[in-house]
């Protein structure tokens, strides 16, 4: 077991070469330090920092593209919590999202995970296949699952014809155009079954043994064993997920766009959310009254509201990363 | 770890020799039609839009499963509805020059962070992870008003430009990469009178080459799926779309629902992507695991 995430200053070690000083060694260390880094050091400023702030400060006005921005306090705010009825409505779906998703991805994984680690015969096709779609470009695989799961003429409701079952609506019902997103998801979340699976084979073996002999059964030593070793995987992957479904953009658009069978171009105000908002994710509210409406002083306010959950969940990632740093650190 | 996609030895629970034989068929049974029906239902989906995208314009219209005539003209058509080789050609320069800038700013980067000691190391590292984390969303007012006012927008450079100026999640990942070759050589190298820039690309580039090609298909694959980033700043304006905002669009585009056409263009954007895994398994996978808690 290799922790990669220790702190550098851990494994750093400046050796002196013989005949020179150190002074002069960290002089030259600084010298380079600052050629590797600046470059980062720039982007980090244009791309990050400053957009950042200006963010905030556009949050408090009613900028729209085009005039100077005016200073409105906290309007934007205001008529955010209160006042916005569709913003209620994008909450409420990203946070379905974040709740069905999280949950329902980390557990398929590691049940796909599970299955993958036992296979004895043909491991390599079957872990293939199921890493596969998660490299699909998520607008191609989008366009997928709404042809697969095409009410009419797709092959899931045909074949459930076949049997005798009158298949649902799926992307065309707003009780079940979520499931649908989270079917895709799921079809997709192969990268977190290779790093589940990864793990798995790493729980040491000697351990079932041990316990096989206590007489244990396959669901303690699940329990007992597998999961607990396997936690930090699994806690990662959950934040991960959380990151993932805040985000939640692109299947959510196209899917609504695509599904409408509506001739506009995609983003289109008429067709974001199809069927009845029910795919329309705060992102996409947010991209919709930033770039289609221009009330861009309004998706800063989101934005600001987006940030703030994200980077309590990142916080949450990076004490958790720093902790598992900390135990490997101890253990080895 | 590194060939996890290869065979690796399973694992298998020790039961006691008597009870062994006929609990280990019933288990090998039992594990292997999971296996299969799993990796059933994750290829199924694309073996329908390859059968659909065959099929004729009145049978792509219907529920039959199976093409009746194999129309391989239709991947002909999809260019001639669409003008794809500019989207393809868009796409391509957003991929290339994204990952040629990432490897050039991201490489020094990753290095000066898992290699120098300096104050504030460690906050560098943290705001790496939090930019990593960042929703793209977050940003993309003020970005866009900042490329607007350059009247850059409706070109690629938006999307280009910011990896020549290092990317987050390349710079994590390459510096778990070099985090794991051991100091002493690097220190050798010193001894030797190499400067840290000949260190760098002497002595530990050629050790983790598996790590930047890790970081160079992920940086690939992400900005050849991406499609937020291209809908901001090029949605607009047409000549300028990549594959990703194209096909989003094509159905509608083109004012039909012929699915056979939109299954061959769907099968066209992801044909690329499945060869290059096809090629290059190792590294993504053991990039893959790098992402995670430990390598």
């Amino acid at each position: 077991m290799t922790a990669t995430l220790h702190s550098p200053a851990r494994e750093q070690r400046t050796s002196p070469a013989p005949g020179k000083g150190r002074g002069r060694i960290r002089n030259r260390n600084r010298l380079w330090l600052l050629v590797f880094l600046s470059p980062w050091a720039i982007g980090l400023v244009v791309f990050f920092i400053y957009p950042l702030l200006a963010t905030a400060y556009f949050s408090l006005t009613n900028y729209n593209g085009l005039d100077s921005a005016n200073f409105v306090g906290l309007r934007n705010f205001v008529y955010l919590f209160t006042g916005d009825e569709i913003v209620r409505t994008a909450a409420y779906n990203t946070l379905w999202l974040v709740v069905v998703l999280t949950v329902l991805r980390v557990a398929f994984s590691l049940g796909v995970a599970a299955v993958l680690a036992r296979v004895q015969k043909g491991g390599g096709l079957f872990r293939v296949l199921c890493y596969l779609p998660s490299l699909v470009p998520p607008v191609a695989a989008t366009l997928t699952f709404v042809f697969v799961l095409n009410p009419q003429i797709g092959p899931v409701n045909t074949l459930l014809r076949h049997v005798g079952i009158d298949g649902p609506l799926w992307f065309n019902d707003p009780n079940l155009s979520k499931p649908a997103l989270t079917l895709l998801t799921l079809w997709g979340s192969g990268e977190l079954m290779i790093i589940i699976l990864a793990a798995l084979l790493d729980v040491p073996k000697d351990l079932y043994e041990a316990a096989q002999l206590d007489g244990a059964g396959a669901w303690t030593q699940f329990r007992r064993i597998t999961l607990p070793t396997i936690a930090p995987v699994l806690l990662f992957g959950m934040v991960n997920s959380i990151i993932f479904a805040l985000q939640y953009f692109t299947q959510a658009i196209v899917a609504g766009s695509v599904a409408s069978g509506s001739a506009d171009m995609v983003g289109n105000s008429q067709i974001i959310g199809y069927p009845n908002n029910s795919t329309l994710t705060f992102p996409v509210w947010l991209y919709q009254q930033g770039f289609r409406a221009y009330h861009m002083g309004y998706a800063s306010a989101m934005a600001v509201v987006l940030f703030v959950v994200s980077f309590a969940f990142t916080a949450l990632l990076i004490r958790q990363l720093r902790g598992a740093a900390h135990t490997e650190g101890a253990r080895s | 770890m590194t060939a996890l996609l290869e065979s690796s030895p399973p694992v298998t629970p020790a039961v006691p020799r008597r009870r062994r034989n006929g609990r280990r068929t019933l288990d090998f049974i039992a594990v292997h039609s999971v296996a299969l029906a799993l990796g059933l239902m994750f290829t199924l989906p694309l073996v329908f839009v390859f059968l659909t995208a065959v099929m004729s314009d009145q049978q792509a219209l219907s529920s039959e499963l199976w093409p009746r005539e194999w129309h391989f003209e239709n991947f002909v058509a999809v260019f001639q509805k669409a003008p794809m080789f500019t989207y393809l050609t868009n796409s391509l320069v957003y991929s290339v020059l994204a990952t040629a800038g990432m490897l050039l700013s991201s490489i020094p980067a990753a290095y000066a962070l898992a290699r120098f000691r300096w104050r504030g190391g460690n906050l560098a590292f943290m705001l790496v992870i939090a930019a990593m984390m960042l929703p793209p969303q977050v940003t993309a007012v003020p970005l866009y008003s900042m490329w607007a006012s350059g009247h850059l927008t409706g070109t690629l450079w938006p999307l280009i430009v910011p990896y020549f100026v290092g990317d987050a999640f390349s710079i994590f990942l390459l510096r778990q990469f070099f985090l794991t070759i051991p100091e002493d050589y690097l220190d050798a190298a010193r001894m030797d009178g190499c400067s840290e820039f000949q260190v760098l690309y002497r002595v530990l580039l050629p050790m983790t080459k598996p790590g930047i090609a890790a970081a160079a298909l992920f940086t690939f694959l992400y900005t050849w799926n991406d499609y937020f980033g291209p809908l901001l700043y090029v949605g607009e304006r047409q000549e300028s779309w990549t594959l990703s905002v194209a096909l989003a669009s094509f159905r509608g585009m083109h004012r039909t629902t012929q699915w056979n056409l939109t299954m061959a263009a769907t099968t066209l954007v992801l044909v690329p992507v499945v060869v290059l895994f096809l090629f290059a398994q190792k590294s993504f996978v053991r990039g893959l695991t790098f992402t995670g808690i430990k390598g």
